[in-house]
């Protein structure tokens, strides 16, 4: 349960693409969480949050303290309690637009000590601290017991009755494994009765495939609703262009030539096999000493950061090959463009590209154009993409939830290899246990007994 | 009671400070633990003779339980010495499944139990005992609050007190039933106590009616053990107190053998007799020890359930069938044990029973274990709901030590959910109350893996110690024991070894990955297939292939146990660590004692009801009681936090 005590972050600009995103953090600890992500230029460390006064802005870089790396550059606000809009101690953190970011950003201050705020957690606070008067409180009120009861509710009822019923069973499942555990502690004389733990922990692998594919399934919800973003990356005329107008001339759904804020992406959206994809042509990926070109190069580095798929585009003329894409661990497609010219270079790239699937295209000659949309297909396919997936987490926080349990229970499922005992084991699935029960809000230790108790006959 | 003129005998007897009703297993620590803190004392049982009766299985410990007597001891208590005296068997159960579920469990014998118990009361200053039924309690209210001022015993004895315990166990209003026969009684033959429920009702408690049952016992003569399994106990016995060096005891093994296809025909064939089954029996019982019927009946597809035959005693031949609680008529009875591979010609000596009782809703009462509406009244022990004699012990601990803190004027002794089962027991009882006789289980408690029974000194000796049950000297050698395991622990993560040849081979021989660079102590403990013994071998060895010399410091069994557990699970040690700093926030956040719940509007009926009824002490007691939603709490914190502006 999540109370007034603890300081919370959440993205307070809304989800889609733009200039600017903010993220706000409001509770006790939200200076010291900021002091400790924050830096200035060129990696400059120190208690710049701790030693800004109140109400003023700072520009510098949110950085991450346990690995040093940059995430993005940004203007940091501290407002301290309690001239704010929770009245509690404030941070905001405008950084770059792009989602991708903002939640890195994000989950860097979870790590550093707050949690994720619930919805209209920040005006419930506000009230809670008096901000809105006592005649504004009644009302709010309904309000805010709507949100956590019937949020609560419809967003269970939102899933669908299928899918909600799939969650259910999967927690009905996990109690039973729990039981067995439990029983197998507290009457440890009727051993010889009980499910072996090997069959014990065959429910728990099967429960966790299930969990699995319903968190993959969000996954999907969101390429329905948003569309899967391709990027193509490689160097400036690599024929990146060429390869976006052949791609979208085969499928031209909606045709809208979006420009981006400067001379860096362009985005299309295209339909294939009826899913939204949008592809995105980056600036040209050099070392460049331009200034404005770094910052090119930077956004093409951010689209492919948020990118499904990554195709990357090699010139055979001009062997040069970014080592850095192609180490992405993300799907990619290597195209290798220009093969109608006489090249010296094919048998050094093909031992440099070697250990990668590679389709050969020539696109001024329409050779490979199909074979790279298949390669697409495919992916749909692996990933069990389809607009007709019935099952489908659209829920973030359901997601959440669910993964968290995962967690658990993998571990579970790995202390059990590796010989470790039952408490620790039981510790584990308890964990899972509880997290899943957050979706429904059940009580977990009542079920646990009443199943322990129906289906065992235990006793003196 | 009238004198042949026909006026009230009533005569005062004594005067006390705090009177303990019963002399059971709650009685016998709430008294003693009140005489030790200096508070005159007076116990009554019934029957001298029955004093720390096991009315039913003749064991103390085993899951979860062990836990509560190691965690008794630990706070000052005394059943677990009493258990070293009087143990015939003593087994760890779940040796294999981490330390966080193990537990001893110890065979006692009855009668020294009793002895040895009633000893330790008899010696004990500022106590005294005596034999008789606790008839009335009379109280005054003064400024608005009532308060105990006398308990009356049945023959006009009135003894003047400041405060009472009540430890009336499974006596008030007691009805044993045997099948077609009932009659009021007390356990194991013993009378009831039939007036004391009258004074309760008419103080305002409300009294729910619970049944627990018991096996027979039979003479082991005319037992066929040929095809039973024995159940020996362990080769080394572990003492259950921490001041015990070590325990040598003739083990006595129990016995294994099952019901049959014909036992279960036959109880079949006659369970409209059972007094269950026909509704005679309006209490309700415990569903995790069901009568041999009610398994029967619950579980039609089971052709078999386990039988075990404990001893009850090193001078007895009484034998104690655990599994076979009943309360069929007696002939069935005699049947269906007759039915039993090696009890064909048994000879019973006390049938099976169910009885039937009266106990108090526990909600009224405060996590002191004080009643909320009647100052110095105290309840321990099955009357609040539980059942087992370790789960009554533990809570007359804490009700005699909050007894004789308050009346001192000290400030009242908690613990809480995170610190022990004791903490754990009461807070259920409390908060949630419950609707059948609740046993202590490991997965009630949310922080298993802290509360272990090896460490139930490190987290209630200072406790102890601080209300003034610990002695000097047992509190020095608890804070030597724990001073050692930190000095150990900090060796072992500052010593280092490298893979040099012969630790090269002894890891390969353990069948652990060698090491390939240095490591620590710590490193090497760490790992599941390693133990201590293990890593000092290394160190040896370590040491010797440098040409340098080793020399082992001997330290304590117990210590060393201590510092194999925080190394191996020091990660989810901490986390339930982190998971308990959440919950002590909360419980930190107090509700006011004169809050009005119908007050608050936007709380729900139910939960306006149920929290007007536990009144609970804070808002994390408030969230755990059944009928409060999250949505009720934040109605709660938005209510006090307009109070505090007020």
């Amino acid at each position: 349960m999540n109370y007034v005590e603890d300081t919370i972050a959440a993205i307070s600009t809304p989800p889609g693409r733009g200039g600017i995103g903010i993220i706000r953090i409001s509770g006790k600890e939200s200076v010291a969480i900021a002091n400790r992500i924050f830096c200035m230029a060129y990696g400059r460390l120190g208690d710049f949050v701790l030693n800004m006064p109140t109400h003023t802005i700072k520009y510098g870089f949110i950085r991450d303290p346990e690995s040093g790396e940059i995430l993005d550059e940004c203007m940091l606000t501290r407002m301290d309690a309690p001239n704010t809009y929770t009245k509690e101690d404030v941070i905001e953190i405008n950084c770059h637009g792009s989602y991708a970011v903002l939640r890195r950003v994000l989950e860097l201050v979870f790590r550093m000590g707050a949690r994720s705020a619930e919805p209209g957690e920040f005006t419930k606070r506000a009230f809670l601290n008096g901000r809105i008067d006592l005649s504004e409180a009644e009302a709010v009120m309904d309000l805010i017991n709507s949100h956590t009861e019937e949020a609560r509710k419809a967003a269970i009822d939102q899933l669908g009755g299928r899918l909600s019923k799939q969650i259910e069973r999967i927690r009905q499942g996990l109690v039973s494994v729990l039981a067995e555990i439990e029983v197998n502690i507290d009457y440890p004389e009727y051993e010889s009765e009980l499910v072996t733990a090997d069959v014990t922990m065959k429910t728990l692998n099967s429960v966790i495939i299930e969990l699995e594919d319903l968190s993959k399934s969000y996954r999907q919800g969101r390429l329905i609703r948003e569309g899967l973003k391709i990027t193509i990356a490689g160097k400036p005329n690599v024929g990146k262009s060429s390869l976006m107008n052949a791609l979208t001339g085969y499928n031209r759904a909606i045709v809208s030539s979006i420009p981006g804020t400067t001379r860096d992406t362009i985005e299309e959206y295209i339909e294939i096999d009826g899913i939204p994809v949008i592809l995105t042509d980056t600036a040209g990926i050099r070392e460049t000493e331009d200034v404005i070109e770094q910052i090119g190069v930077k956004r093409a580095e951010e689209k492919i950061e948020e990118a499904d798929i990554v195709i990357y585009m090699i010139d055979s003329t001009e062997p040069d090959i970014e080592e850095k894409i192609l180490s992405i661990k993300k799907p990619l497609i290597v195209i290798l463009n220009k093969i109608d010219i006489e090249t010296n270079y094919l048998e050094e790239l093909g031992r440099k590209l070697k250990n990668y699937d590679v389709i050969e295209t020539s696109l001024t000659e329409d050779i490979g154009v199909k074979e790279v949309f298949d390669r697409i297909k495919k992916y749909f396919s692996e990933e069990k993409i389809g607009i007709n997936t019935e099952n489908i987490i659209t829920n973030a926080r359901h997601k959440t939830l669910i993964d968290t349990s995962l967690a658990s229970l993998k571990k579970a499922v790995e202390n059990y290899n590796t010989g470790m005992p039952l408490d620790i084991i039981a510790f584990d699935i308890w964990n899972g246990v509880n997290t899943l029960g957050e979706i429904t809000g059940a009580s977990v230790n009542e079920e646990v007994l009443n199943n322990i108790f129906s289906r065992f006959c235990l006793g003196k | 009671m009238v004198n042949r003129k026909g006026t009230k005998l009533r005569f005062i007897a004594g005067e006390y400070d705090v009177a303990v009703i019963g002399a059971g297993h709650a009685g016998c620590e709430a008294a003693l633990a009140c005489a030790k803190l200096g508070v005159k004392t007076v116990i009554f049982a019934m029957n001298l003779d029955s004093v720390a009766n096991m009315a039913c299985n003749p064991s103390i410990g085993g899951s979860a339980k062990g836990q509560l007597v190691r965690e008794i001891v630990a706070l000052g208590g005394v059943m677990a010495k009493i258990v070293d005296k009087s143990a015939i068997q003593i087994r760890m159960l779940n040796k294999g499944k981490g330390p966080a579920v193990q537990s001893l469990r110890a065979q006692i014998d009855r009668r020294k139990y009793q002895q040895e118990m009633k000893h330790v009361l008899e010696l004990q200053e500022n106590l005294d005992l005596k034999q008789a039924e606790i008839v009335d309690m009379e109280t005054v209210e003064e400024d608005g609050v009532r308060k105990v001022t006398h308990v009356v015993t049945h023959t006009g004895a009135v003894y003047k007190c400041k405060s009472a315990i009540v430890c009336t166990g499974t006596f008030l209003n007691g009805r044993i039933i045997i099948g077609d026969v009932s009659f009021q009684s007390g356990p194991d033959g013993l009378f009831p106590s039939i007036r004391l429920s009258d004074t309760l009702t008419n103080l305002g408690f409300k009294l729910i009616r619970l049944k627990t049952g018991t096996p027979a016992r039979v003479n082991r003569r005319s037992i066929d053990f040929s095809n039973m399994v024995p159940q020996p106990g362990d080769e080394e016995a572990v003492p259950f107190s921490f001041e015990t060096e070590e325990l040598e005891i003739d083990q006595i093994p129990c016995w294994l053998t099952h019901t049959n296809i014909k036992t279960k025909e036959i109880i079949l064939e006659n369970i409209h007799r059972s007094p269950m089954y026909n509704g005679s029996i309006e209490g309700i019982g415990p569903r995790y020890c069901p009568s041999l019927e009610d398994k029967m009946f619950r579980f039609s597809d089971k052709d078999r359930h386990q039988v075990f035959v404990e001893p009850m005693g090193a001078d007895t031949e009484e034998m104690y069938l655990q599994g076979m609680s009943s309360s069929l008529p007696e002939d069935v009875q005699i049947e269906f044990m007759r039915s039993v591979e090696g009890l064909e010609n048994v000879s019973v000596m006390r049938p099976a029973y169910a009885i039937e009782y009266d106990a108090i809703d526990a909600r009224v009462l405060k996590l002191t274990l004080e009643s909320r509406f009647v100052d110095g009244l105290y309840f321990a022990g099955q009357i609040n709901g539980s059942s087992g004699y370790e789960e009554a012990a533990a809570q007359g601990l804490v009700a005699g030590i909050n007894c004789a803190l308050k009346l001192q004027g000290k400030d009242p002794l908690f613990i809480d959910r995170s610190e022990a089962y004791i903490g754990v027991l009461i807070d259920d009882l409390v908060t949630r109350g419950t609707r059948e006789p609740y046993r202590m289980m490991t997965s009630a408690s949310e922080y298993r893996l802290l509360l272990r029974q090896d460490n139930a000194d490190e987290r209630l000796t200072e406790k102890g110690y601080k209300v003034g049950l610990i002695s000097e000297e047992r509190y020095a050698n608890f804070k030597e024991k724990y001073r050692l395991v930190k000095v150990e622990l900090d060796r072992l993560s500052k010593t280092h070894v490298s893979p040099t040849p012969s630790v090269i081979e002894y890891m390969e021989k353990i069948g652990s990955t060698p090491l390939k660079s240095g490591a620590s102590l710590e490193d090497l403990l760490k790992r599941p297939e390693v133990d201590y013994e293990d890593v000092l071998a290394i160190e040896e060895l370590n040491l010797k292939d440098k040409g340098l010399d080793y020399e082992r410091k001997y330290l304590p069994k117990s210590v060393i146990e201590q510092v194999c557990i925080n190394v191996k699970y020091s990660g989810y040690i901490k986390l339930q660590l982190q998971q308990v700093e959440q919950f002590k926030k909360l419980e930190k956040k107090l509700l006011p004692e004169d809050i009005d719940y119908d007050e608050i509007s936007n709380l729900s009926m139910e939960a306006r009801e149920k929290l007007s009824k536990v009144r609970p002490a804070s808002i994390g007691q408030a969230s755990r009681i059944l009928g409060v939603s999250p949505a009720d709490i934040t109605a709660l914190y938005i209510y006090l936090t307009r109070r505090k502006e007020k």
